[in-house]
């Protein structure tokens, strides 16, 4: 039976049924006790679960991730809010020396079962420091899962995937969708979810492959439905490390080229690396070059401009036919 | 300058003075017995020679660095004895003296300096946390598993208490400042033990702090208390007083251990260039071996022959601790890709896979000529 939820309401739902399944699961963070947090995405966890384990920290990044880290030690399993992408920063060294290397430090003696929920991406009209895309971040760094939901199915059934995984998984979710809807089936077993690490094509085409997560996918779905001249494939990446390259391959080796398209910054983009490896494995079966549509090399800009920043439909359609100029 | 209260002299709690006579301090009244102020004595000795013998062992390209402990056996071994069983410590890099207390062996330790593992010991099988490099960040560690005792429902007279070890430079962190921070809000069980050992590699400490270090804590809201920390005595029951009251529910204390760094920061470091010799004379007369063995001397309770059996067997750990150092294992190069995810992860599978393969292409090669 389907209930019609927004991405926000998904992962309140994922939330509240993780912290039912396994009583070690923890929600702490700026804000997400009685406020529900300024997205409301832990809203009424609170109420349920008590002050123990909806915990509102003090304003402190770096003391949320690194007290997280001494409960998972404990064997709890905290779900930390970080309130903006351009707030983790202060918790970067807990997050990159310390959450993602634990376990190879101590030989595999720890295991760091957090989850960092990331509200990330623009348009939303937002002032500086809150439109962040630092996803190249966390992917460049091994022992941190990375992954991002573009619809209410995903966003319901992944954070209760993240929560039950033994690694550390940073969730990014797309701000500027959480009020998209759609049905979601919260009664199947979650053992028949799409698995976290698994990329999904979202629109089957045949002429090229345009590849895109998080926010960007739908943009994507629209630019194939708006391009009558040629049959695009959309494929959902939706885990950003590791990446599932099987899937991609198949699809560009079936369609024979590919756009990326991202919100983060072109260089040193997740981009770049799905295009090079993609040439490595492609290169027969490529009728162009990888195209990459990004957002500019710059510091996110004002709000005024950032319909200018972030790649949009004619943008990705200009990739697109940028992929069919060869 | 209009502010006096930074140089007020701060109480220092001391309960064995440097020439080796009891002073007693009615806040810290320690029950002990001859032998086990002995057996104080071994760790002291022991763990000085486990250190003298790692700093001769990285002069001989044995280790890459060696962090040495040399000065601060009381702060660490006094703190290190009060644990209980249950209780779980949070390091920095240099505290060989309460891994010791911890049963961690000392050739674990060695491993990590030498570069064999990055310290791959059982935290929880010790209760002991690994060694952390970037300064402050155990703290946060130490507050939030004391969080995850509060929730456990561990605290009370048979409680869990947390301790985490930090020095003087890492109280300029924020991260230590959070940890302080987050304890104090949640009234969590654990324990702040600084080693002030007067230096941050070439910092001192006035370049760390405007005010005594223990006084900081009042700023948080929980107690901070200023021990000698060349004083096993006052180390231990300082430590045992805050670990109990901790555990008892009633939240963090500070404890500033002032003691000295008698060596260098590292083996790559060289104290000669920022401080004074007259400094470190100064500090040896406080000697924190040296007070134990004038209090049992004079007191008659150690004779010439228990003195002598403890450096026997300081001989034999050095012997020891050479050996085994020599004995570490490089490990495979396969395990450059071993438990970075506790899950399946198709990219690290895949560059294990083929660093595998390329690695096999070299087998036979030399019997063939080599390449």
């Amino acid at each position: 039976m389907g209930t019609n939820l927004t991405i926000g309401k998904a992962i309140n739902a994922g939330l509240r049924a993780s912290m039912e399944h396994d009583p070690k699961v923890l929600v702490m963070g700026e804000d997400v006790g009685k406020l529900g947090g300024v997205f409301r995405v832990t809203d009424g966890l609170y109420k349920d679960f008590g002050a123990d384990r909806v915990i509102d920290t003090p304003l402190a990044e770096s003391g949320i991730v690194g007290t997280a880290i001494g409960m998972a030690m404990r064997g709890y399993r905290p779900v930390v809010e970080i309130q903006f992408d351009g707030f983790f920063f202060p918790a970067a060294n807990q997050t990159f020396t310390q959450l993602a290397k634990m376990r190879r430090r101590s030989a595999g003696k720890l295991s760091m079962p957090v989850v960092m929920r990331i509200p990330y991406g623009g348009g939303i009209g937002a002032v500086e420091h809150h439109s962040e895309s630092p996803e190249a971040y966390f992917t460049h760094t091994a022992g941190l899962r990375v992954v991002t939901v573009a619809n209410p199915e995903d966003a319901y059934w992944m954070i209760q995937q993240a929560v039950r995984s033994d690694d550390p998984v940073i969730f990014l979710e797309p701000k500027r969708r959480y009020y998209e809807k759609a049905e979601v089936d919260t009664a199947a077993p979650i053992e028949e979810a799409t698995p976290m690490g698994a990329a999904r094509v979202a629109r089957h085409g045949t002429d090229v492959t345009l590849l895109a997560y998080g926010p960007m996918v739908k943009t994507a779905l629209q630019a194939a439905e708006a391009d009558t001249d040629h049959s695009i494939e959309v494929v959902d990446l939706r885990s950003l490390s590791p990446v599932d390259y099987p899937t991609i391959v198949e699809s560009v080796k079936r369609t024979g080229r590919l756009v990326v398209a991202h919100e983060a910054p072109l260089s040193g983009g997740p981009g770049g690396e799905i295009a090079a490896r993609v040439t490595e494995e492609c290169f027969y079966h490529l009728e162009s070059p990888v195209i990459r549509v990004a957002a500019f090399d710059t510091p996110y800009p004002q709000s005024r401009l950032e319909e200018h920043y972030l790649p949009d439909l004619d943008r990705v359609l200009d990739g697109v036919d940028r992929a069919f100029a060869y | 300058m209009s502010d006096t209260t930074a140089h007020e002299e701060p109480e220092l709690i001391q309960l064995l003075t440097p020439e080796g006579e009891l002073a007693g301090h009615p806040d810290y009244p320690l029950d002990i017995s001859a032998e086990e102020i002995r057996a104080l004595y071994r760790d002291l000795v022991l763990v000085r020679r486990v250190d003298s013998e790692a700093v001769s062992l990285q002069r001989q390209g044995e280790l890459g660095l060696w962090a040495s402990l040399l000065g601060q056996e009381a702060a660490q071994i006094g703190s290190g004895r009060a644990l209980g069983e249950r209780d779980m410590a949070f390091p920095s890099y240099r505290e060989h003296g309460v891994a010791w207390c911890r049963g961690i062996a000392p050739k674990e330790l060695l491993g990590m300096f030498r570069g064999v593992t990055n310290g791959g010991w059982d935290p929880h099988e010790h209760g002991f946390h690994l060694y952390t490099i970037v300064i402050g960040s155990q703290a946060l560690h130490a507050t939030g598993y004391a969080m995850g005792v509060q929730r456990d429902g561990a605290v009370g007279e048979d409680g869990t208490a947390v301790i985490s070890y930090f020095g003087d430079g890492a109280t300029s962190q924020g991260d230590t400042n959070e940890a302080f921070n987050f304890a104090a809000v949640n009234n969590a069980p654990v324990v702040f033990f600084c080693q002030n050992n007067q230096w941050a590699i070439s910092e001192s400490t006035e370049r760390q702090s405007r005010v005594p270090i223990y006084r900081r804590a009042a700023g948080f809201g929980f107690p901070g208390v200023r021990v000698d920390g060349n004083d096993v005595l006052a180390c231990l029951a300082v430590t045992r007083a805050a670990l109990d009251n901790a555990r008892e529910g009633n939240g963090p204390t500070l404890v500033e251990a002032f003691t000295y760094r008698m060596g260098a920061h590292t083996t790559n470091d060289d104290p000669s260039r920022y401080r004074a010799s007259a400094e470190l004379d100064e500090w040896k007369a406080k000697d924190p071996i040296l007070r134990v063995r004038r209090y049992l001397e004079n007191n008659g309770l150690a004779d010439e022959a228990f003195f002598a059996s403890v450096d026997t067997e300081a001989e034999a750990i050095g012997e020891q601790v050479r050996s085994e150092c020599r004995g570490l294992v490089d490990p495979e190069p396969l395990d450059i890709f071993h438990e970075v995810y506790a899950e399946p992860n198709v990219q690290i599978d895949r560059q294990r896979s083929e660093f595998a393969e390329y690695l096999a292409s070299f087998e036979g090669a030399g019997a063939e000529g080599g390449r």
